[in-house]
């Protein structure tokens, strides 16, 4: 036994150099070579030093001019980047299914032109990170006619942008088709006013 | 269920096949000690860690002292664990000056990480700092993964060795397992996931601006975003069948798995070492139709489940389409609209499939029947595909129990690769049985009967019980997902949980290598026409039944008290 408490010890340490210290410092060093806007963060920048986004996480907009983002679980407020979580209720927790009627309740308030369509699930429901970037071009497109109300455009107008916006699914087999909500708004501000 | 659906499944399953045989063969050459790419530019540092450890390569060991070999270096493992997360706070690579870690959970996390459970009673951006995250948590992805695969080697040794008390050596197989196997994988595979989006740095949370300034009126909703040293650690987690993330929402998290691509990317590691070790027991045992029966036992299982979780995920959730949602949606609480359903439902059974148990959505959050599936899986005992070699040296417990079986029907003497199975083989395969099963059930029991049991419950009724009896089915079996509405940080269930991982996993260990000790002792006995085959559809058949029966008589009273139940109340149209 007592033969067997160095090669414990010294292979432990080995392993820490090499796959706790090392792996991962190399690991860093060449993503920071290669690829190094998306190893920090996928950052947007408003201005030099002035981080404004990670493109990769939700950034939510509560403005009638804008397209909405997903509800979302994270604490203290929505879409906290430092603390992901998900709701964690179960299918049938009474508090999921008020949560959802009162979003229910909202949307169709907001939306009169939609009255009678199905709302689409993502809409009224809280993605696994609380920090979802995406909603589903039906959830787009539902809120298409209020947008266009709200700045003055033609439905065609947004719906033709939340078409340019739709990613579909990777080699048409993986992932689901989904809508940028950051990017797609900023699209919205870059037109020139009054609609194209 | 979509023709989507049904061709992403398809093309997931030829993608797997078509990575994990030729792994597998290259697998059977590290053990075998053929030379390889790998061996010529890495060759040194096993050479040289051999030299600093005072360790000759030839030097063959016993199974008690392989046994004791390995409990040693992870019993060290959970001390180095321990240690430094209590002493994060003054350490360095601590850029969120983030406080040492409770006694309680640092317990639990040690114990979790050395047996490849990943069960993570802590939220991850919040509690561990990168020097923890990197020098303690990286690092036993790494070597508890090379332990159940030098486990396996070792008991695939015992088929093959004749009239020999050794099985090889623990630290050859685990310096092999980790410099040869895991570390060029995890280094590519890292390395795809940053080009994809997942973050790779030693800096802290990024600071971001005030909206207003942006040209918002509302206040900003996300004043920092957590960073750190993320692919590399994402890389081993899920190769390694660890599971345990950087994050809290673990492969949910978009700076952990950005895109559908580095979620297929993602979903295909977790399945990938796991399946291609049958190919790999195929070649060292020199009859590779033994290795695809193998394979094709656990594909029998594996298919049909994935097939229900996806349909029982698509159709929806009742309760809520009441409320006038588009039933075509399918159930998307605690789902990322970037993977949809259908890949969160294929990841949820392909990560308790295996004992890997990352999630990229959340499972408490699933319909009952999509909960069942996953749940049911890590049941079974982790062995349809299962952790990096300990999946398979748990299938392979079970192909001895069915030739025993077998055996017994027609009265003759079991064997399964020219060794007899007799008495004592059995009754060691019994433990590996018994054990994670007791673990289960009884811890499930006592949750339900204490006061900290049932108040750590996220959710009421029949779903609650859901959660307690996932959190132990996956502390039982190492697996490591988690209904995370339970709550899990409290002294109850760090402890209990902790100990479950302990006697689920050591508990299998040592009675898999007493059984590789005898089996390599034993002479070896001549194919008969009397012999059971064991690469044919009939024996694929009985070893499937085997499980499944086992697996059924087992966990389905506790299953009905629990998901069942709660379908039948809730979920039936």
């Amino acid at each position: 036994m007592l033969t067997l408490l160095r090669p414990a010890a010294v292979l432990l340490a080995c392993a820490t150099l090499l796959t706790g210290l090392l792996y991962p410092l190399v690991v860093t060093g060449l993503a920071q070579a290669v690829f190094p806007a998306e190893a920090n963060g996928s950052l947007i920048l408003a201005a030099p030093g002035r981080v404004e986004a990670s493109a990769l996480i939700g950034r939510p907009s509560e403005r009638d001019r804008d397209f909405w983002s997903r509800p979302s679980a994270t604490s203290p407020h929505p879409y906290n980047g430092a603390a992901s979580s998900g709701s964690n209720l179960g299918p049938y927790h009474p508090a999921l299914v008020e949560a959802v009627r009162g979003r229910v309740e909202a949307l169709r308030a907001a939306h009169p032109e939609r009255a009678g369509v199905p709302i689409p699930v993502d809409l009224v429901t809280t993605s696994g990170s609380g920090l979802d970037p995406h909603i589903s071009p039906a959830a787009a497109h539902f809120q298409t006619a209020r947008v266009a109300r709200a700045r003055g455009l033609s439905e065609e107008t947004v719906r033709g942008l939340v078409d340019a916006h739709t990613e579909g699914r990777m080699l048409g087999l993986f992932g689901a088709p989904r809508v940028h909500v950051l990017r797609l708004n900023r699209a919205l501000d870059a037109l020139p006013p009054g609609g194209a | 269920m979509t023709a989507q659906a049904w061709a992403t499944m398809a093309a997931y399953v030829a993608l797997l096949l078509a990575l994990a045989v030729p792994l597998g063969a290259y697998i059977a050459r590290v053990f075998t000690g053929e030379a390889h790419l790998a061996r010529r530019l890495l060759g040194p540092l096993e050479r040289l860690s051999y030299r600093v450890a005072g360790v000759r390569a030839d030097e063959e060991m016993s199974w008690r002292r392989y046994a004791s070999a390995l409990l040693l270096f992870n019993l060290f493992g959970v001390l180095v664990v321990y240690g430094l997360q209590r002493l994060q706070g003054v350490l360095p690579l601590n850029p969120a000056g983030l406080p040492g870690v409770p006694p309680e959970v640092a317990f639990n996390t040690a114990v979790s990480f050395a047996s490849n459970t990943n069960w993570q009673a802590y939220g991850g951006e919040t509690t561990m700092s990168h020097l923890t995250q990197m020098a303690a948590l990286t690092v036993q992805n790494f070597v508890s993964a090379a332990t159940g695969l030098a486990v396996l080697v070792a008991l695939i040794r015992g088929f093959t060795r004749r009239l020999t008390e050794t099985i090889g050596s623990f630290w050859v197989d685990l310096v092999r397992g980790t410099v040869y196997v895991l570390l060029p994988l995890s280094l590519v595979l890292a390395l795809a996931l940053v080009s994809q989006g997942v973050v790779q740095t030693l800096d802290g949370a990024v600071e971001l601006a005030p909206a207003a300034a942006a040209g918002q009126e509302t206040e900003p909703a996300s004043e920092q975003i957590a960073l750190g040293p993320v692919a590399s650690q994402v890389a081993i987690k899920q190769l390694g069948t660890n599971g345990g993330g950087f994050f809290n929402v673990n492969s949910a998290h978009p700076l952990e798995n950005p895109t559908p691509f580095s979620n297929l990317l993602q979903m295909l590691a977790i399945l990938l070492v796991p399946a291609a070790l049958c190919f790999t027991f195929g070649a060292l045992v020199k009859d590779r139709r033994q290795g695809v029966a193998l394979f094709l036992a656990m594909l029998v299982i594996f298919v049909p489940l994935m097939i229900g979780t996806v349909a029982a995920e698509q159709a929806g959730n009742p309760a809520l389409t009441a409320l006038g949602l588009d039933p075509a949606g399918g159930n998307l609480e605690g789902k990322e609209v970037r993977f949809g359903v259908v890949d969160s439902a294929i990841w949820a059974t392909s990560t308790t499939a295996a004992s890997n148990g990352s999630v990229n959505a959340m499972h408490d959050s699933f319909t009952p029947l999509g909960g069942l599936a996953p749940m049911w899986l890590m049941q079974l005992g982790e062995i349809v595909f299962g952790g990096v070699g300990s999946g398979l040296y748990g299938m392979l417990v079970y192909a001895l129990i069915a030739v025993f079986i077998a055996g017994l029907m027609v009265g003759r003497t079991p064997e399964y690769l020219g060794k007899k199975i007799e008495a004592y083989e059995m009754k060691m395969g019994m433990l590996v049985v018994l054990f994670p099963a007791a673990a289960v059930l009884l811890g499930t029991a006592l949750a339900c009967v204490l006061p900290a049991g049932t108040a750590a419950l996220g959710n009421p009724g029949p779903h609650g019980f859901s959660e307690m009896l996932y959190a132990f089915s996956s502390g039982a079996n190492n697996n490591g997902s988690a209904f995370g509405g339970l709550t899990v940080s409290g002294h109850f269930y760090s402890v209990a949980i902790g100990l479950c991982m302990v006697l689920g996993r050591y508990g299998l260990i040592v009675p898999v290598l007493a059984i590789a000790g005898a089996l390599a002792r034993k002479k070896g006995v001549p194919m008969t026409a009397g012999t059971l085959e064991t690469h044919t559809p009939l024996f694929v058949g009985l070893l499937v039944g085997t499980i499944l029966l086992v697996g059924a008589l087992t966990f389905i009273p506790a299953l009905a008290l629990g998901p069942i139940i709660e379908h039948l109340s809730f979920g039936a149209k």
